[in-house]
């Protein structure tokens, strides 16, 4: 079909360097910067990719992570493919701008390099940063390595500027694990990925245009006439908009594996699931090692599987209830924590979504990996046999936490 | 073939990127490979230290390393401020830079393969300052056999070295390959506490 398909190449490079790589692939027109650990050598790349030629968007080096995020809705009002990277308390300053991006429908894609929030003081890796702004409307995909990084970050273009979609998405890699990581991966080739993409068609709704003046995002809402009808109607199609993005995402990772031959779970994975038990569910890089450990287990002849959650905004409903109503009992694992709910946000969310199916099944909960601590085999190996425990009705108190003593 | 490698050194002296070299390296040689480094706040000078993980087929566990079965110490005094040799598998080979000879080097008892090398005095003569990332890395190729001479200076020519940093280098990777002392580990070597 496609005489390009053998021309991608073998390189080796780390996470960061990944999301650089894909984003020099996605050709932005405009690309805004503010280094923070550990996203810095990441956008180091990009400096260096723009002063070597190699990608020639608009670099905007800002004071900080506030004008970062507002020079880049000025640029995608003005129609340009645009993306930056943040992390922990840059994705705090980011605030105020980050959370009207969804609003405004401004199709970005911004790279989460996951971070533990402070304090306790820390610099490494977690996802409470991306996990304290899961209800701000952005898209939510968590990554497992390096290559799927550089894919996914690709596809999240085509996500954001799909037409039923048009909403922000965070890419998240894990701080350290990822970021860091160095792997070998397989490099697309720039013509096969403009070929994926497209051109870029990311003003057609609003724009900043002199030839066709119009204001952008006036006032709404209130009681006086019209007004509540405007706001719901704004919020109703943003929510619709989110809502579309799990089959929009869906179809183009059936589009991405039949171009490039690299077919990931665009939703929810199933590892091992058919005939198991019970399961593990995993999120980010920690999966690799939750499925080592469940290939372990399944030779000691434990029927155990595993379900990773890619895309975690919008919550994947229906798939997840699909993977476990083939399951006893599940042992979730977060990398953050949920203060409002003494769990893992992940853990909640699926107790959420369980109450929409008539399966029960045991859960237990699991927080590990804060602040750079290793989630290892070891540790799998606990999970499985909690989870094990679980599904033979001795259901251990939730949360457990993974580090606790390491 | 699989390998759990870690390797030590202090902040400045290129540990972590001598890690994502050698995976460069294995990469070039068809194999896998994830190098992670350990993290904090980076200073000149403090211990840091570099997991690497290689297998024949792809690997998915991103994590650290626990039970290293090759030890690669790039900084000859690093064994007086961290324990360079926690968790080490039995049987492991330690690839180490010193001027010393075995016999004076308190070595666990269950290593079995050594190669020990004058890093210090090379990078010296080559660079003018203790940078002893790359000697290492032939002493390593020398030592383990896991990577050839060829496929890390391939990768070092990778690698954002240019011109004449980049001749210092290679020759470097030489150096250690051709000057590193590989020797099976006696009873007589290990330190009896």
């Amino acid at each position: 079909m496609n005489q390009l398909v053998n021309s991608s190449r073998k390189i080796v490079c780390d996470g960061n360097e990944a999301a650089a790589r894909a984003v020099v692939l996605a050709r932005p027109d405009v690309v805004s910067v503010f280094p923070i650990t550990p996203q810095s050598s990441l956008v180091e790349s990009l400096s260096q990719f723009v002063a070597d030629g190699v990608l020639t968007a608009e670099l905007i080096n800002a004071e900080g992570e506030h004008s970062v995020l507002s020079a880049l809705q000025g640029a995608c009002l003005a129609g340009a493919r645009t993306y930056t990277a943040t992390s922990g308390p840059g994705l705090a300053f980011m605030f105020e701008p980050y959370i009207r991006t969804p609003g405004l429908r401004l199709p970005m894609v911004v790279s989460l390099v996951t971070r533990d929030m402070l304090s306790p003081q820390c610099v490494w890796g977690g996802q409470q940063d991306a996990m304290t702004v899961r209800e701000c409307g952005w898209i939510q995909v968590y990554c497992e390595n390096v290559q799927e990084v550089l894919d996914t970050v690709i596809m999240a273009f085509k996500l954001a500027e799909h037409k039923d979609v048009l909403l922000p998405v965070n890419v998240c890699h894990d701080g350290n694990y990822l970021s860091y990581a160095v792997s070998r991966i397989e490099l697309p080739a720039a013509e096969m990925v403009d070929g994926f993409l497209g051109e870029p068609d990311v003003n057609w709704h609003i724009a900043l245009d002199p030839d066709r003046p119009m204001a952008v995002d006036p006032l709404t809402g209130g009681t006086g006439p019209g007004g509540a009808a405007s706001f719901v109607g704004y919020r109703k199609s943003q929510v619709r908009g989110m809502a579309n993005a799990l089959e929009v995402f869906s179809d183009i990772h059936v589009e991405w594996g039949e171009r490039f031959g690299r077919h990931w779970a665009p939703l929810v994975e199933e590892y091992r699931l058919e005939d198991a038990d019970y399961a593990i569910v995993t999120i980010g890089s920690m999966t690799g090692a939750g499925k080592d450990a469940v290939d372990a287990a399944r030779e000691r002849g434990e029927k155990v599987g595993l379900i990773k959650v890619k895309t975690y905004r919008p919550f994947p409903r229906d798939a997840i209830i699909a993977a476990l109503g083939k399951v006893k009992a599940a042992g979730i694992v977060d990398r953050s924590v949920s203060f409002a709910w003494d769990c893992g946000p992940l853990h909640q969310d699926v107790m959420t979504t369980l109450f929409a199916s008539p399966h029960r099944l045991a859960l237990v909960g699991f927080i590990g990996g804060l602040a750079g601590a290793d989630i290892t085999s070891e540790h799998f190996q606990r999970v499985i046999e909690l989870t094990a425990q679980a599904a033979r009705g001795d259901v251990s108190a939730s949360p457990i936490w993974l580090n606790e003593h390491d | 073939m699989s390998n759990e490698i870690r390797l030590h050194g202090r902040g400045g002296q290129g540990t972590v990127m001598a890690a994502g070299i050698l995976a460069q390296a294995l990469a070039e040689e068809d194999k896998w490979a994830i190098a992670i480094p350990t993290f904090g706040f980076e200073r000149r000078g403090a211990p840091v230290s570099a997991f690497l993980r290689v297998d024949d087929k792809p690997i998915r566990s991103l994590t650290n390393i626990y039970h290293p079965d090759i030890i690669v110490c790039i900084d000859q005094t690093l064994g007086r401020a961290v324990n360079i040799f926690a968790g080490m598998a039995d049987g492991a080979t330690l690839v180490l830079a010193g001027r010393k000879p075995a016999s004076e080097m308190n070595l666990p008892a269950s290593a079995r393969r050594l190669g020990l090398v004058d890093a210090v005095s090379i990078a010296m003569e080559l660079f003018g300052r203790p940078i002893t990332n790359s000697v290492m890395l032939g002493a390593l190729a020398r030592t383990t056999g896991i990577v050839s001479l060829a496929a890390l200076c391939r990768a070092m020519e990778e690698s954002h070295f240019r011109d004449a940093g980049l001749a210092q280098n290679l020759t470097a990777i030489r150096r250690g390959y051709d000057e590193t002392q590989v020797s099976t580990l006696k009873e007589s070597c290990h330190a009896h506490a």
